[in-house]
């Protein structure tokens, strides 16, 4: 495993199998009647948001706690900063606190690299950095279509994925992007010409088209991103409801679907806009199982960056009784979380 | 404004100056026709061909040189003693064994910060990088705090500049606080030696506004020098628009930012006949306008930086600041496209575009950091680790006589600089050794900024003495003032 996640790249295709397999495992746990194992505890994870954002903070906050760590949620609103406190003092003060993990997100790109560089203890995961990357938003993107699929990580392979949206303004997109190919499938982007990248050289993309209805009827997975009209997306576009009517998931659009296909959207999703009301309340959109697969998803990534090394464990599932890495998996369905050889000072 | 250099109020007076020898070091000298071909060439071993850019021949040969009085007073004869020459009884001997013993490098293109930060840079730390760099003139930009577009603005740093190791020239605003609306008083500055005008940092957005500036510099037979970049383009990126932006999530500045305004300013030349000076040209597309536009007679003088010839965009996948610049790092084909200008001579001056920043902003995010690196402590080196094969006197075009030139600072505009070394010239020379190699260490930076990208990285070619007016004023690679 890598010492910091700051991008998919950071993973290969292996890191990516690794974590979705481990994420079998914490799915578990969050489906018990108490979804807390001791995993971390003696663990401090520190949330540090410089860009609101409720969903991901929650989820990340909650995977560390339904794995007994210390969080310190840090908001840059409350912070120094705004007394003028540079970035770099604000990021060494976590580390002074003597935090183990420090989940970060940031409106400007490549502040998650930054920041390893200012920091020697703690490791780091990018919880978004402008427009570039948000690994674990694509990993649970992954996760969710593995488990709809019911497959093990080959099931990518040769998947045709449309990614369709503000592909340049997105992280999402981004990291999307570098996990889908990694896995072997296919990624279409699909957008104005406006809103796609410059270039896409390197991406490893099959192609890319402002057509949507050429993608939909060989689509397998459909991943819609928002319209960022906060970030200016809005000026790269005639309006709003010209963007609907050439690239909205409407009802009309979803008929020309395969009905296998599955339909994701990172949210915040905006009716009326990327997709219509009625379209998304098809049974092909995955929208809250996608939050819930992200709770498991981070568990995974933080117990594979903060996990002692040759000591922990990660909890049994029941349906495959395997553990993944250590031994000491508990039983299931233990009324109260079950107590795990964590090993180490946080040996029970 | 020029008057005799051996006297000029920037430099040490012609009385103070000691006898000097230099020993030792090779020079590029006029061929047998007479053309002046500037000087240098590591004797015998030079792996470079002396030749200008126009073809003419340049021979190599060690001669020592004695300086008195601020000038060239001997070189020592080819007569079968190897050009040496006995020093004088009290004479300071520099050795400059292996060396090439260059005419002082001229930068028309650094930010001295002086007035308005000069906790990033000062005008004396800045003169001295200059100085350890081997320049001996440089020319302030005017975006200070308070900017460059008023004669008393401009008397100030010429006051401040007295006695520092390099003679500081200074630009004026085309604009009334480089805002692009009214025209700064050219003739005022004019008056006080100012020969080049920019409101560099902004370009002048509107052609009606640059039209006009440049129909009032002809008629005072001055220079304009344009930042090519069409804001509505560029706003809001943070490095070059294209393969890197694309995956790294950075907004980008497309070459056409640059390349556009370049177009447009081209064709404002060769209708208004002014004389225009592009700064800072970093595109394959900008390149080839200006090698067309001399083609076909059009007044322009164009620079590069010495980053521009040594570092892509791909430098920026590690999101550090210091890579930030503007015009941002392009591509591999830029680069490539700037190095043949530099060498065909499209490219007039390698010019440093010295940017000193406090460290603090180089540890914002990228997209928040501002941009711009040192060059004076560096250039000389790049440029030589970097275009290996660039002929000597094609070296001393581009560092040395071509910069005077364009600034006004030569013989023809009544200064002191890029001329060549011969008897009877003013003595600001840089002696260099082309073939040592050297580590930046960033903490040894005269400057008072650190945000050099080569921070860590071997150059070879370094400078071991700077003459100016005759006077050492940097020695064995150590500043004197």
């Amino acid at each position: 495993m890598t010492r910091h996640l700051l991008s998919i790249d950071d993973l290969g295709a292996d890191g990516i199998a690794e974590v979705l397999e481990v994420t079998d495992s914490f799915a578990e746990v969050a489906r018990r009647a108490i979804p807390k194992v001791p995993t971390l505890r003696g663990k401090t994870v520190a949330t540090l948001f410089f860009e609101d954002s409720t969903r991901t903070r929650i989820s990340f906050e909650t995977a560390a706690k339904r794995m007994s760590a210390d969080v310190l949620s840090f908001a840059a609103g409350a912070s120094s900063l705004k007394k003028g406190e540079s970035l770099r003092d604000t990021i060494e003060t976590i580390e002074a606190m003597g935090i183990d993990a420090v989940v970060i997100r940031h409106p400007s790109s490549g502040v998650a690299l930054q920041a390893t560089r200012w920091l020697t203890g703690p490791v780091v995961v990018n919880a978004g950095d402008g427009w570039h990357a948000h690994p674990t938003q694509a990993l649970l993107d992954l996760y969710t279509v593995r488990e709809l699929l019911g497959g093990d990580s080959r099931c990518f392979e040769g998947l045709r994925i449309a990614i369709v949206g503000d592909i340049r303004h997105s992280r999402v997109a981004r990291s999307q992007v570098a996990a889908y190919t990694a896995m072997g499938a296919k990624v279409t982007l699909v957008g104005p010409a406006t809103l796609l990248p410059p270039s896409v050289e390197g991406w490893g993309v099959e192609s890319v088209t402002s057509v949507i209805d050429d993608v939909l009827p060989a689509a397998d997975v459909v991943s819609l991103l928002r319209i960022q009209a906060e970030r200016g997306s809005g000026a790269f576009l005639p309006s709003l409801r010209e963007y609907t009517s050439e690239f909205g998931l409407t009802m009309e659009r979803a008929r020309c679907l395969p009905s296998t296909s599955i339909v994701l959207h990172p949210g915040p999703m905006v009716r009326g806009v990327e997709i219509s009301s009625d379209a998304a309340e098809l049974p092909q959109v995955h929208v809250t199982r996608q939050v819930a697969n992200g709770v498991a998803v981070r568990m995974a990534v933080l117990f594979l960056l903060l996990g002692v090394p040759g000591s922990a464990g990660v909890p049994g599932s029941a349906d495959s009784g395997r553990a993944v890495s250590a031994a000491g998996a508990p039983p299931p369905g233990a009324s109260s979380g079950p107590e795990l050889r964590a090993g180490g000072r946080d040996g029970g | 404004m020029g008057g005799d250099p051996g006297a000029s109020w920037h430099g040490a007076s012609v009385t103070d100056t000691p006898v000097v020898l230099v020993r030792g070091g090779s020079l590029v000298v006029r061929d047998a026709a007479g053309r002046p071909a500037g000087l240098v060439g590591a004797t015998g071993r030079s792996r470079r061909s002396a030749s200008t850019s126009n073809g003419a021949p340049a021979v190599v040969r060690q001669a020592d040189l004695l300086l008195s009085g601020g000038r060239i007073v001997q070189v020592g004869h080819d007569d079968g003693r190897g050009g040496t020459l006995d020093a004088p009884v009290g004479a300071t001997i520099l050795d400059a064994s292996g060396c090439l013993v260059l005419p002082g490098l001229v930068d028309i293109h650094t930010h001295l910060r002086q007035p308005g930060d000069e906790e990033a840079e000062t005008i004396e730390s800045g003169a001295r990088a200059a100085a350890l760099g081997g320049f001996t003139a440089v020319v302030a930009m005017p975006n200070t705090d308070p900017p460059l577009d008023s004669a008393s603005a401009v008397r100030d740093v010429l006051s401040l500049a007295r006695g520092a190791p390099v003679d500081v020239h200074v630009a004026g605003a085309i604009t009334v606080a480089r805002s692009g609306e009214r025209l700064a008083p050219m003739a005022e500055l004019a008056r006080l030696g100012v020969r080049l005008f920019t409101d560099d940092g902004n370009g002048v957005q509107s052609a009606g506004m640059m039209r006009r500036a440049m129909q009032y510099a002809r008629g005072l037979g001055v220079t304009v020098a344009q930042h090519c970049e069409v804001d509505s383009l560029a706003r809001g990126g943070a490095m070059h628009e294209g393969e890197w932006s694309s995956r790294l999530g950075l907004p980008g500045i497309p070459a056409s930012a640059e390349e556009a305004m370049v177009a447009r300013d081209l064709i404002l030349a060769a209708e208004t006949g002014a004389r225009l000076h592009l700064l800072h040209l970093s595109t394959r597309g900008s390149i080839g306008l200006v090698r067309d536009a001399k083609r076909a007679g059009v007044p322009v003088t164009a620079e590069a930086a010495p980053h521009h010839i040594a570092l892509t965009d791909a430098s920026v996948a590690t999101y550090d600041p210091l890579f930030k610049v503007n015009p941002p790092l392009r591509t591999d084909d830029d680069l490539r496209a700037v190095r043949d200008g530099v060498a065909d001579g499209t490219v007039d001056a390698v010019a440093t575009d010295h940017a000193p920043h406090r460290s603090e902003t180089k540890d914002l995010p990228f997209d928040q950091a501002p941009p711009g690196m040192l060059g004076l402590e560096t250039a000389l080196a790049v440029v030589l680790t970097m275009m290996p094969d660039l002929p000597p006197a094609r070296l001393i075009e581009v560092m040395s006589s071509g910069p005077a030139s364009i600034a006004g600072i030569d013989a023809r505009g009544g200064g002191a600089h890029g001329g060549t070394v011969e008897v009877g010239s003013a003595a600001n020379l840089c002696i260099v050794d082309p073939e040592a190699s050297w580590v930046v260490d960033r903490t040894r930076l005269a400057s008072r900024s650190t945000n050099s990208p080569y921070a860590g990285h071997k150059l070879r070619g370094r400078v071991r003495h700077t003459v100016l007016h005759g006077e050492p004023v940097v020695v064995d690679g150590e500043a004197l003032r």
